[in-house]
Formats: C-alpha cells, sequence, structure tokens
C-alpha cells in the first residue's frame, strides 16, 4: 500500500509535507506561467488521480491544480480554526418513555465541516437531540454507539453483540429500542434479532437512510424520529424495521423484522415487506396498525437465545450451476444450506444425487425460492418430489436471507437433522405464514 | 442620477441553459414536452447543521416556514437521480466541452481538475436540498467600449425545479427542469452605470450564443445583478430575464439604496438606537378594530385572526416616499413581513387614515401604544402566528435602519422595481460532491477545443449575410431575435432566405404587435408548414395567416388550420383548366396584347396563400407556350 497523507500520495505528498502544510492552512499556488491561486488546502479524494492538489477558493469552490515541473506552493498561514458551538439542545423530559438508541453503523445524524467537507457523525444523545429535536419531543432518548462498521461488514457475532445489549436494555425497562444501522445488510440483522430476541415485551425497531445525514434531504431524520416514536408508543413487542413506505417522507413503513428484504439499490422506498403486509405505517406521524397478530408489548413471552452458527450458506441455484458448489460446502464441514431454487424450489435434476449424499451426511437442505414471492410447493412436479424425496425440506414462504439468520440460529442449537427441520418449519417470529393473500394495493402516499 | 457620486458598484452573473442532449448528472433528456406519467411526492428538508455551529440566514429564513414541498415529476424526463433516489451519474462532458469552448472565447483559464460542489439552498427548489455546481475556469475578460470588465467565474451548475404554486402552508415544484446544465458566468462588480451593465450582458450573451448550444426562448436564460453604492451592503437582484430591464432594476436599486442612506442619516440624526426598536413589543389592538370599515381588517378578524400595533420610535414621516419616486421604507418594511410572516402586507401610520381605516382608529392605536408626534406605528391583521412573525421582521429591519443599509436577496418586477425575497446567504455552504469523482481536464481535450472554436457571431453574421445575400441588419435582427437557428432550418428545407428570414422578424414582429402569442406557437409547427409548402400544399403567402391562427388555437395542427383557413392548393388539373378558361377569356377580351400581366393578376386573386406565385407563373407560361404551340 503505497503511503497516503489526506488522499496524497507520492511526489505531491513529499512536496506538501515538505511545505510543512496542514490541510486547512491558507496556500498559495504559482503555474510556471505565472498563474496564481490562493485558496485553503483541502484533503483529497482518495481514489482520484495522482499529481494534483485541492484549495478551495475563497468563494466556496474547490478546484484541482496539477502540480507539474516549476509550481510552487507557498504556505500563507493557518486557515480560520473553526469554534464549534452546539446550539443548546433541547431539554429532555424524563417524564417521556426512555428509549435507547444503540448506534451500529451508519450515521443516523451527523453535520458538516463545510471547510473541509468532512461529515461528523453525531456521537452523544445530546448531539443527536441538537440535530433532530423532534426526537426529544416524544421521548427520552439515550443515545450510545455500539459499533461502527459498514453493514456489508456484520457478522453472526456482531449479530449476538447487538442482540446482548438489547437485552441488557429490555432488563432495565426501557420502553424501547431503536437500531441505528447500515441499510445493506439490515435484514439480516433485523432477522437475526427477531430469532435472538423472541417474544421481545417492548418494540426493537432497526432504522437506517437511504440518503446520508448531511444532507438537508436526507432520509435519516424523518425514519429516526418514526423509529423513536414506534419504540416507545408502539402496542407491539416486536423486532422491525422502519423506513420510508415511498418516495414522499410522510409515511414510514413499520416491515416485521423476518419479512423484510432490501429491494432497491438506492431508492428511499428499498425495504419492502415480502408476503406479508407491515405491521404498521406512521403516516403523518400517526401510527395506523396494519396488522393484528402482533406480541404484545409487555407480554411475558420473552425468551433471550442469542448465538449463531456460521456453518450455515446460502446458495442461489442458476441454469447450469454446478451441484460441486454442494460439494465445497460439504468439504468446509458446513451443516445447513439453504437453496434459493426457481419457481416452486427447484435445482437441476442432475443435483439430487448430490443433495442425497448430503442429507445422508445429515446435511440440512432447505429450500426456498428466488421468486421471492410465494410459497414454494414441491409436489407439482416430477423433479420437485424426487428433490423432496431425497429430503430436502421446503420452507413454505420463507425469505431466502431469513431462512438462512434461522438456520445459522438453529445450528448453534441443534446439529440432530431431524431436530434442525423441526425448528426450521416451527414458527419462531412470525417468518412463516400458511396463508398466502394476494398482493393489496399500495396505500395512500400522501 | 450620478451614479459615479453614489459609487455604484455592479457585477452581473448570466446563467444560460446549454443545449445538450441529456441533462448534467443524468440521462434524462433536456427537452420536456409533458408526455410522461405523472407522479407527485412530498418532502421535508431540513438544514444540515456545519461544524461551525452556525446558522446560515437564508437556511433559517426557509426553516422557519417549514413548509411541506410538494414535487411533481413527469417521468418523460424525470428520474430517480432528479427524485433524489439515485445518486448522480457522471458530470456531463457535452456541458464541460460547451463551458470549456466559452471559457477560451473569454480568455479564461481553465482549471485543472473539476471538483463539483453541493451548494445548500433549502427552498425545495432542489430536491438534495443543494445544488450541485462547478467551477470550469477562472479568470478572462470582455472589453465594453475600452472598459475592461474582468470575469471571476465560468461554472456549470444544474438548473433548479420549477416553483409551480406557492403558499404559506406548502410549495409546489415541477422537476422536470431540474438537472437541466445551466452556464454561469460571472463578472467583478466592476461595472459603474446601468448603461455599461446592459452591454456587458448583452456582449456576454452574445459569446454564450457564439457556441451555438445554448437554450432559447422563455426561461432560458436568467441575470442575477450583485447591485451596491458606496456604505451599503449588497443587493443581488436574482433571476432577470429580460435585457432591457437591467438598466431599470439597477436605477431603481441606485435611488432605493441612495434613500435608505439617507434615512439611516435622519434617524441618527433623531438619536433612535436600534436597542429602542428592540424593545418595542406588539400590542393586541383587535378591539379597536372591531367594527372597523377597512375590509381587509374586517376580513381577516372574522376569519379568527388579530390585529397588532407596534410602535417604531422616531420613525414619523419616514415610512413613505420622500421623493416620489416610488421608494419608501413601509414598502420595504410590507416585503418583510409578507415574507417572514406570510401575512398579505401592513398598514403603517405615515399612510393612515385609509383603506377604510379611520382617523379616529388610528388616534385610537395612537393613545394605545403611547405614541409621541415623532414616532410611528405599523398594523397587521392576520392569524395571531404569522401576525407576530411578521411584526418581528418588521422590527429587525426597522432596528437595522439605523445603522446599516443590509444586503438582500431580491426579485426583479416587469416594471423594473424590485422587491425583498430573503436575506443573503452568508458565507458559501459548500462542500464537496463525494458521489463524483473529480474530473481531469486534459490537454489534449483543450487542444480540441481550441482548434474547433465557433466563430463569433459577428463573423456569423458576415458569413451568412454574404452566404444568403441578406443585409447584415436582418442577419443581426434574427440573432438578438434568437431565430437564428430557425431561419437557418427554414433555409435548409428549402424555402428562399430572403422570406425565411423577413418571416422570422418582421412577420413575427407584426403579428405580436396586432396581439397575436405567436412566440408560443411551437416552431416545429411552423416547420412543418413550411414543408406543406415546399410540396406545393399551400402558398407561403399563407404564412401569416397561418401563424396567427396556430397561436390562437394552440391545440391546432397545422393541417387543421389550413383547411379551417381554406388554405390547401386546388387540384392541379382544376388550376390548369381554369388557367385555360381565363385565357380564353383574355384574348377574348385584348386579342392583341400579351395575357400574362391580366392573367397573372386574376389567378392570384382566386389562388392567393393557396398556390406559390412562382409556381402558378411557371404554369402559366407553360400553358401559354402550348396553346400558342397549338
Amino acid at each position: 500500500m503505497v503511503e497516503s497523507w489526506q488522499g496524497y500520495r507520492g511526489r505531491v505528498r513529499e512536496i506538501l509535507l515538505a511545505a510543512g502544510l496542514d490541510i486547512g492552512d491558507e496556500v498559495e499556488v504559482v503555474k510556471p506561467d505565472g498563474e496564481v491561486y490562493r485558496g485553503y488546502l483541502m484533503s483529497r479524494y482518495e481514489h482520484a488521480e495522482d499529481g494534483y492538489i485541492v484549495i478551495k477558493l475563497r468563494n466556496g469552490y474547490n478546484i484541482g491544480i496539477a502540480i507539474t515541473e516549476g509550481v510552487v506552493i507557498r504556505r500563507v498561514g493557518p486557515g480560520p480554526k473553526p469554534a464549534f458551538k452546539r446550539p443548546e439542545p433541547p431539554k429532555l423530559d424524563p417524564n417521556l418513555p426512555h428509549v435507547s438508541i444503540i448506534s451500529t453503523g451508519g450515521t443516523i445524524a451527523s453535520r458538516v465541516d463545510y471547510r473541509t467537507g468532512a461529515v461528523k457523525p453525531a456521537l452523544t444523545s445530546e448531539d443527536l437531540i441538537t440535530l433532530v429535536p423532534e426526537i426529544a419531543e416524544k421521548a427520552y432518548v439515550e443515545a450510545e454507539i455500539l459499533l461502527s462498521k459498514f453493514s456489508e461488514n456484520m457478522t453472526p457475532s456482531d449479530w449476538d453483540k447487538i442482540a446482548q445489549k438489547i437485552d441488557e436494555k429490555i432488563r432495565s425497562g426501557y420502553s424501547g429500542v431503536v437500531i441505528s444501522h447500515g441499510t445493506d445488510t439490515m435484514h439480516y440483522t433485523a432477522a437475526a434479532l427477531s430469532f435472538a430476541l423472541a417474544g421481545t415485551p417492548i418494540p426493537v425497531v432497526l432504522v437506517g437512510a437511504q440518503r446520508s445525514s448531511d444532507r438537508p434531504s436526507s432520509d435519516a431524520a424523518t425514519n429516526l424520529i418514526a423509529a423513536v416514536q414506534i419504540a416507545a408508543y408502539a402496542p407491539f413487542g416486536e423486532v422491525v424495521v422502519a423506513m420510508h413506505d415511498w418516495h414522499s417522507d410522510n409515511v414510514i413503513a413499520i416491515h416485521r423484522g423476518t419479512r423484510v428484504v432490501k429491494m432497491h439499490t438506492s431508492s428511499r422506498d428499498a425495504f419492502r415487506s415480502v408476503n406479508a403486509e407491515p405491521i404498521a405505517y406512521l403516516r403523518n406521524n400517526e401510527l395506523v396498525l396494519n396488522d393484528e397478530h402482533y406480541n404484545k408489548r409487555g407480554s411475558n413471552s420473552y425468551d433471550y437465545r442469542p448465538g449463531f452458527s456460521d456453518e450455515a450458506a446460502l446458495v442461489k441455484f442458476y441454469p447450469s450451476l454446478s451441484p460441486a458448489i454442494i460439494e465445497y460446502f460439504l468439504e468446509r464441514g458446513f451443516r445447513g444450506i439453504i437453496l434459493e431454487g426457481t419457481g416452486l424450489g427447484h435445482v437441476a435434476s442432475n443435483w439430487i444425487p448430490t443433495l442425497r449424499k448430503a442429507i445422508e451426511m445429515g446435511v440440512f437442505i432447505g429450500m426456498t425460492s428466488q421468486c421471492r414471492f410465494g410459497r414454494v410447493n414441491m409436489y407439482v412436479y416430477d423433479n420437485g418430489r424426487d428433490i423432496k424425496r431425497v429430503g430436502v425440506t421446503p420452507l413454505e414462504d420463507m425469505l431466502s436471507e431469513t431462512a438462512l439468520v434461522k438456520l445459522m440460529w438453529v445450528l448453534a442449537r441443534t446439529r440432530e437433522l431431524e431436530d434442525v427441520r423441526r425448528m426450521m418449519l416451527t414458527p419462531i417470529a412470525g417468518e412463516l405464514g400458511y396463508r398466502t393473500l394476494p398482493s393489496s394495493m399500495r396505500p395512500e402516499q400522501t | 442620477m450620478n451614479y459615479e457620486e453614489l459609487g455604484l458598484r455592479v457585477g452581473i452573473e448570466i446563467h444560460r441553459q446549454l443545449d445538450t442532449e441529456r441533462k448534467l448528472f443524468c440521462n434524462c433528456k433536456t427537452t420536456p414536452s409533458g408526455g410522461g406519467r405523472i407522479i407527485e411526492f412530498t418532502r421535508w428538508l431540513r438544514e444540515t447543521q456545519s461544524e461551525l455551529g452556525e446558522i446560515d440566514p437564508a437556511a433559517r429564513f426557509e426553516m422557519k416556514k417549514m413548509r411541506r414541498i410538494i414535487y411533481r415529476a413527469d417521468t418523460e424526463c424525470t428520474c430517480l437521480v432528479e427524485m433524489d433516489e439515485e445518486p448522480p451519474h457522471m458530470l456531463n462532458e457535452e456541458a464541460v466541452r460547451i463551458a470549456l469552448t466559452v471559457a477560451k472565447l473569454l480568455g479564461a483559464r481553465p482549471v485543472d481538475e473539476i471538483h463539483v460542489m453541493r451548494k445548500i439552498v433549502i427552498d425545495g427548489s432542489n430536491t438534495t436540498g443543494f445544488q450541485r455546481t462547478c467551477i470550469v475556469a477562472t479568470g478572462g475578460r470582455i472589453v465594453i467600449d475600452g472598459f475592461e470588465v474582468p470575469i471571476q467565474t465560468i461554472t456549470l451548475e444544474e438548473d433548479a425545479a420549477r416553483i409551480v404554486e406557492s403558499t404559506p402552508t406548502h410549495v409546489i415544484y415541477d422537476l422536470s427542469r431540474l438537472g437541466i446544465p445551466l452556464i454561469e458566468v460571472s463578472t467583478a462588480p466592476v461595472i459603474t452605470s446601468p448603461e455599461q451593465a446592459v452591454k456587458t450582458a448583452y456582449a456576454l450573451g452574445k459569446i454564450l450564443r457564439a457556441t451555438r448550444r445554448v437554450k432559447r426562448g422563455i426561461g432560458t436564460i436568467r441575470q442575477d445583478l450583485n447591485i451596491s453604492i458606496r456604505g451599503t451592503g449588497i443587493i443581488e437582484v436574482k433571476g432577470v430575464q429580460e435585457l432591457d430591464l437591467i438598466p431599470k432594476i439597477i436605477d431603481y436599486e441606485a435611488r432605493r439604496l441612495r434613500h435608505l442612506l439617507g434615512l439611516m442619516e435622519e434617524l441618527k440624526k433623531r438619536g433612535i438606537t436600534p436597542e429602542n426598536i428592540q424593545a418595542e413589543r406588539p400590542v393586541d389592538v383587535t378591539d379597536i378594530f372591531a367594527s372597523t370599515t377597512s375590509r381587509v381588517v374586517s376580513r381577516k378578524i372574522s376569519e379568527g385572526g388579530r390585529v397588532y400595533a407596534l410602535r417604531l420610535p422616531g420613525f414619523c414621516g419616514l415610512l413613505r416616499s420622500i421623493d416620489d419616486e416610488g421608494v419608501r421604507l413601509g414598502k420595504d418594511l410590507s416585503e418583510y413581513a409578507k415574507a417572514w410572516g406570510g401575512v398579505e402586507g401592513i398598514f403603517h401610520s405615515d399612510e393612515l387614515p385609509a383603506y377604510g381605516i379611520t382617523q379616529k382608529e388610528v388616534e385610537a392605536v395612537a393613545s394605545r401604544l403611547n405614541l409621541k408626534p415623532i414616532d410611528a406605528f405599523v398594523l397587521v391583521a392576520d392569524r395571531e402566528r404569522e401576525v407576530l412573525e411578521a411584526l418581528d421582521a418588521v422590527k429587525n429591519r426597522a432596528a437595522e435602519a439605523i445603522t446599516t443599509v443590509p444586503g438582500e436577496t431580491r426579485g426583479p418586477r416587469p416594471d423594473g422595481t424590485t422587491f425583498y425575497m430573503r436575506p443573503r446567504p452568508g458565507s458559501a455552504r459548500m462542500y464537496p460532491e463525494t458521489d463524483i469523482p473529480p474530473l481531469i481536464i486534459t490537454q489534449s481535450l483543450l487542444e480540441e477545443i481550441a482548434s474547433n472554436l465557433p466563430p463569433t457571431l459577428d463573423e456569423l453574421a458576415s458569413s451568412l449575410s454574404k452566404k444568403h445575400g441578406l443585409s447584415s441588419q436582418l442577419i443581426w435582427e434574427l440573432i438578438d431575435s434568437e431565430r437564428l437557428e430557425e431561419f437557418e432550418e427554414l433555409v435548409g428545407i428549402g424555402i428562399q432566405p430572403g422570406f425565411a428570414a423577413s418571416f422570422l422578424t418582421e412577420g413575427y414582429k407584426e403579428l405580436r404587435r396586432e396581439g397575436y402569442p405567436v412566440d408560443e406557437v411551437e416552431f416545429s409547427k411552423v416547420k412543418e408548414y413550411f414543408e406543406l409548402v415546399v410540396r406545393g400544399v399551400t402558398a407561403k403567402e399563407s404564412a401569416k395567416q397561418v401563424l396567427s391562427y396556430l397561436s390562437r388555437n394552440p391545440s391546432s395542427s397545422v393541417g387543421e388550420a389550413l383547411d379551417k383557413l381554406g388554405l390547401r392548393a386546388p387540384p392541379l388539373e382544376e388550376v390548369v383548366e381554369q388557367i385555360d378558361r381565363l385565357i380564353a377569356e383574355i384574348t377574348s377580351e385584348q386579342p392583341h396584347s400579351d395575357p400574362t400581366g391580366p392573367l397573372m393578376g386574376r389567378l392570384m386573386k382566386i389562388y392567393r396563400g393557396r398556390i406559390d406565385g412562382a409556381f402558378l407563373s411557371e404554369l402559366v407560361k407553360k400553358r401559354l407556350s402550348a396553346l400558342r404551340n397549338r
């Protein structure tokens, strides 16, 4: 790895360091032809080309200047140092429901340093309520940071850490918990917490943002306000995901943690409930319940069971995929595989011998569908019947991601194939449904 | 007015849409036609806190309103990027090339690497809450009558969404325009007279048009004027569309600023301090107006509103105009009240009694406020919250008037006056657009641009005048009316240049004078009409008739216009028969003279506007020689 200073590498880095420059210093750059630029030295975009420096002109614009032979960089002096004056945070009312906000990554609230362009995340409760004062009107919030991870870097052991932290909060009497989370794998974490914290007596609300919190249009604040409101007041004890229902800011959908997936790379309404409706909506700050089957707030069904095995895998079948992929997992000692098959739950017929072998070795093979919507049924076609016959377990209308997470959770409790099968088909946290309903009209958006 | 004595300084920013195929940061086309599926969605914007912890005055202004923002997206020319639902794509290189061409024409120096910035704008005109903008070049100059006006920057930015409707509770924007590339050329604030300003704007406009790659028509060009006189803040007048307004606005602002400076002196003389003003509190005087004859006030009260009065110590006589030129502080205070409080307006004591408010009511208010003869007061009637906001703004503005003439963002009115819009934004609230990597401007690109520079408009005019045998005055009329491209298109399909030029200039002018909204007729229809002329379906003599019809019947097609007006050429056989019949008639009347003249006369009477004269004359010649040969 090339040594880099504030994004500068190689010769330019040498020149800047030799000139004794700091980011934010006022500099004068004189080109060989006499052209003079004056501004403040900025850090450089990590992946940009070498050989340029970035300065911020007095009018606020950044420009890049090529540092070619004969260019002279002179330090004029230190740039203006900002003295951060945080506005007075609103008073928290201890008589309001107590809500714990646990940050695991992403920035749910931040402020911008307009000199350097740096985005500074809100770290403390005070920071958070200063930036999103509305939450102080809804709850007595306490914020803390548990992890600072991009969600794609999360592992089952992180799920355990989060579950453990929430369990502490549940036991110490909070009215609700909000987990801020990067969105990419938020639905995996949501499923994991749903199993680990099954029957939670308080709402556990995962929340994220599709637009970063440093922009005025960010969905972070509206989602966070909704999450705090749900955590504080919802009548259910469930693990849920609170995100925009559509492109508008005024409807937030509350999805069941085992029924939700991220279905768009960038849009605010990326999270959708599949094979189920959202439990509730917050429409113009008003809670609208959408499903009467939920675990009631304060119920005594709470069963804290953390722990996830990493011996489970998810394989998406595609035409021509070789069953050797299964052999690979068997050799590595995996104890269970979720197949994301085609249509009603199929893989090519040449997979059958390998599947039989795996199951004979005691490895659990479960079938979900890459159609996402609908239920698997392996009785309709011959091939399906054959696959079923060798012992593959059809997983009803369970989402592939949820099935994987559940299998990890189940394998952490038993390794007996029959027990695994039984547990996989026993509903724990709303992950299985036995009636599939027609898709409903999209709710009214405004 | 002696502008020099006042120390007038003006800078101009010209914004013009570029005629690129795609928008600046996505693949949507830049020619909205309103044919797509429309969706509407609701958003709120919140100010991003700066690391400095300070709150920007312009941002606070918008935040205070907390209006619901409703966006209307036409999917024909709007995608998830404009909806702020997808990250921006790479900077449009076609737009960069045009900007670099302008830079070259102005002798500006391109940056080595373009960095796209986010400039915070939270009035809703950008779905993101910021406008993406980047400097393409710095420096350069334009010379006006021997006076050099330096160029500060040439930037590329995304055009904002168009406002459709604005109420105190919500604002509706149409997203079609959002993201169309805009070039902005800013001069240094060195211009010292209204005439010099308009000449500079015209000259810069000519340079932009020389690229032949800018959009034309209403709304494609906007000028911002930064105006100050010695001792005042800078007034930024936003979005001036017509060149003719520039000198009027500058003159108006110079007078307004001079007037405000005069008031400042007077207030100091009277010994008033800002603290005197800030100590005042609005007083509820609704009871005084319980049976008022003022329609506005009684309507507001009946709707549940309140009437409040605010004393302005020492302001007596200073709120009304003192120079009969329409400039008065009272008007400014009223605009502040409207902008900050969302109220309809104010009444002030310098103009009362009037508007149905009686002397008795004025006296009652004065006594309630313990008004001294040197004091003034302001009245506002509306919902209580709005009234208090409005009076707060009035109070702050009045207090300010004692120590300074504040910088403001103002909007232009069609008569050349201006109105208060919002405070000027604080120092640039800009940060890098991290979703877009910087773009290196290579030497080879600059060389390519330098060797493909378009001719200047002067060069173009003289070459076109030579090529088409038209007077250079006529060509300049085409250029100034922005119809040069249309002229070239018509000539391209075979319309005689002289006719095309005079139709596009004189023809339009004449119909406009007669009250036809001809500028609203899409050029595609005009072109379609001329294509029919070329094909002999109708005759060019009917051009004005058709254009005027289309301007009054915007949903009519060209074909329908021809049918309605009876301007389709009859079948050829019918014309030939007619010619033969007339030849027989004329030769029997005057057997010894050439029948051509009278024949054409009678034929034109019948077929004017339906058959082209030249074509008819050709036909007549053929028939005559055929008959002679017989």
